[in-house]
């Protein structure tokens, strides 16, 4: 029996994760980089929270809310630049071709990118959740379960930018992969990482309230400051991603489709 | 048995139409090429075929199916091989196969890629990067890519291009012997006169997104009173005979 054309093939997905994780395998400072940046941002957001705390009581009520932000902020930034690369790494090598000629579905292409993504941010971040414990006594673990559920949405969030991102440098070319990388900095000013969202002009709340990673934010906060787990906020942040991971899919699909009428599979690359 | 039939099939790119109304068919179990110029249409009715481009109109079946509806009943039977796209650079020759393998599905992979390594003797340079390969040695992993899965039909663009023509030669001597062994179906695009006449049954001419002549190389030889397809093909690029729509023998 022929398969749904929406069906998913694991043993394809898991092929196109095994190429990417070939890569790591043969490349150690690739896997050192993606350690080393979100390490270095915690460690200066680090000594800055040590400072802090003895000056504002606002950071000193709550030990660790700073490194906490920063760590939470890498998820979504790793998660974004996750599907980015991977899906950048095959315009690179001039592979898209033979890919769109094999049996795998763009919608597999899109899940194995999602995986790849997980993969990277974990080993992004941990090591600098975990470096944090020794240098500033904080562990973001004692955050519980509300840690995974904090993970998980900004996590999306950063699917579905990434998706953008590769919808628009399949659409306008490789010029435009510095979207992958500054796309998202458009939205940290937004997302009340280090500040309360009503720290924003009234006029640009709304829009703050209309991106997911504000409600996760506000959420952690709540946690830290006053000990209590807001599912009304964790349950907006769910909704608005559910809607723009399928904006995000939807797009990547739509531009993919639009490729092969215009016939950019076969040449897209440096 | 058909392998390929194109009806009515057309592409534009805006206001430039790249292939223009072309049908044919290809039978299956035979070596068919097309031939053109520069900007004849060639790589497009390849990628059309692959269903890598939606055709602006048209129909085409492969191997049975609608490539409009089906293209994913397809895609497991063929492979391809191009100058236009690589296998990633920084797996090596073997991981690259044991991806490709594992997306087309192959049974007993480790298997297959030891028959491959013997017949294409990768032996050398399989677990070197890809990306650091000559082009002869690239050739022939490309080869053992676009072979992998067995392909009932195998479309290849241009697949000696910027060979040696020793190199060349045993190219196309392992496709006829793949065609010959599996009863495989093989459409090439090619500007190689001496490979199209020593490898194909069937002969298409494209021009300006046209099919402009078809046949068999000794038929179009002979039909153009020539010597050699290169000579057929100067007459149909320059426009210097047409005897076929004469209807005599120059």
């Amino acid at each position: 029996m022929t398969p749904s054309p929406a069906s998913l093939s694991r043993r394809r997905i898991g092929a196109m994760c095994l190429r990417h994780l070939y890569i790591l395998k043969g490349s150690w400072p690739r896997v050192l980089e993606m350690a080393y940046w979100p390490a270095i941002n915690m460690v200066v957001w680090g000594f800055t929270s040590q400072f802090l705390s003895g000056n504002s009581t606002w950071v000193a009520r709550a030990g660790g809310v700073l490194i906490g932000a920063v760590i939470l902020w890498d998820v979504m930034f790793r998660g974004n630049l996750g599907v980015a690369l991977t899906f950048m790494e095959e315009m690179w090598s001039r592979n898209l071709g033979h890919l769109s000629v094999s049996p795998l579905r763009p919608h597999e292409l899109v899940a194995s990118m999602l995986c790849m993504s997980l993969i990277r941010t974990v080993i992004g971040v941990l090591p600098a959740a975990l470096l944090a414990i020794p240098l500033y006594h904080y562990s973001i673990f004692t955050l519980g379960l509300p840690l995974l559920a904090f993970w998980a949405n900004l996590m999306i969030s950063g699917w579905a930018m990434g998706l953008g991102v590769s919808a628009l440098v399949l659409r306008f070319g490789l010029g435009a992969e510095s979207l992958a990388w500054v796309l998202i900095f458009a939205v940290a000013p937004l997302a009340g990482i280090y500040y309360p969202i009503s720290t924003l002009p009234a006029w640009l709340q709304p829009v703050a309230w209309a991106l997911p990673p504000a409600h996760v934010f506000e959420g952690m906060r709540a946690v830290m400051f006053e000990g209590r787990f807001r599912a009304d906020l964790l349950a907006s942040a769910l909704a608005l991603n559910v809607f723009y991971l399928m904006v995000g899919v939807g797009l990547f699909l739509r531009v993919w489709h639009g490729a092969r009428e215009r016939g950019t599979l076969l040449n897209v690359g440096e | 048995m058909t392998a390929i039939r194109a009806s009515a099939v057309s592409k534009s790119f805006g206001t430039v139409k790249a292939v223009d109304d072309i049908s044919f068919e290809v039978a299956a179990g035979s070596t068919t090429a097309l031939l053109g110029g520069n900007g004849a249409g060639k790589t497009t009715t390849l990628s059309m075929l692959l269903g890598l481009l939606i055709p602006s109109s048209g129909t085409i079946t492969v191997l049975g199916e609608d490539m409009a509806r089906h293209r994913y009943r397809v895609l497991p039977r063929l492979n391809f091989s191009s100058p236009y796209v690589d296998l990633p650079h920084r797996l090596s020759v073997r991981e690259n196969l044991t991806v490709y393998g594992h997306l087309y599905g192959v049974p007993r992979l480790k298997h297959r890629i030891a028959e491959l390594i013997d017949e294409l003797e990768l032996g050398e340079f399989i677990d070197r990067q890809s990306g650091k390969l000559s082009a002869g040695q690239k050739t022939r992993v490309a080869l053992a890519k676009a072979l992998l899965n067995h392909p009932a039909l195998l479309l290849l663009d241009e697949p000696t291009a910027s060979l040696d023509p020793d190199t060349a030669d045993w190219v196309r001597g392992y496709f006829q012997s793949y065609r010959d062994r599996t009863g495989a179906t093989i459409l090439l695009a090619s500007h190689n006169m001496t490979e199209v006449e020593r490898m194909c049954d069937q002969v298409l001419i494209m021009k300006q997104g046209r099919i402009v002549d078809r046949g068999s190389p000794a038929a179009l030889i002979d039909r153009y009173g020539r010597d050699t397809l290169e000579e057929v093909f100067l007459d149909i690029a320059r426009d210097r005979r047409r005897p076929a729509l004469e209807g005599q023998r120059p």
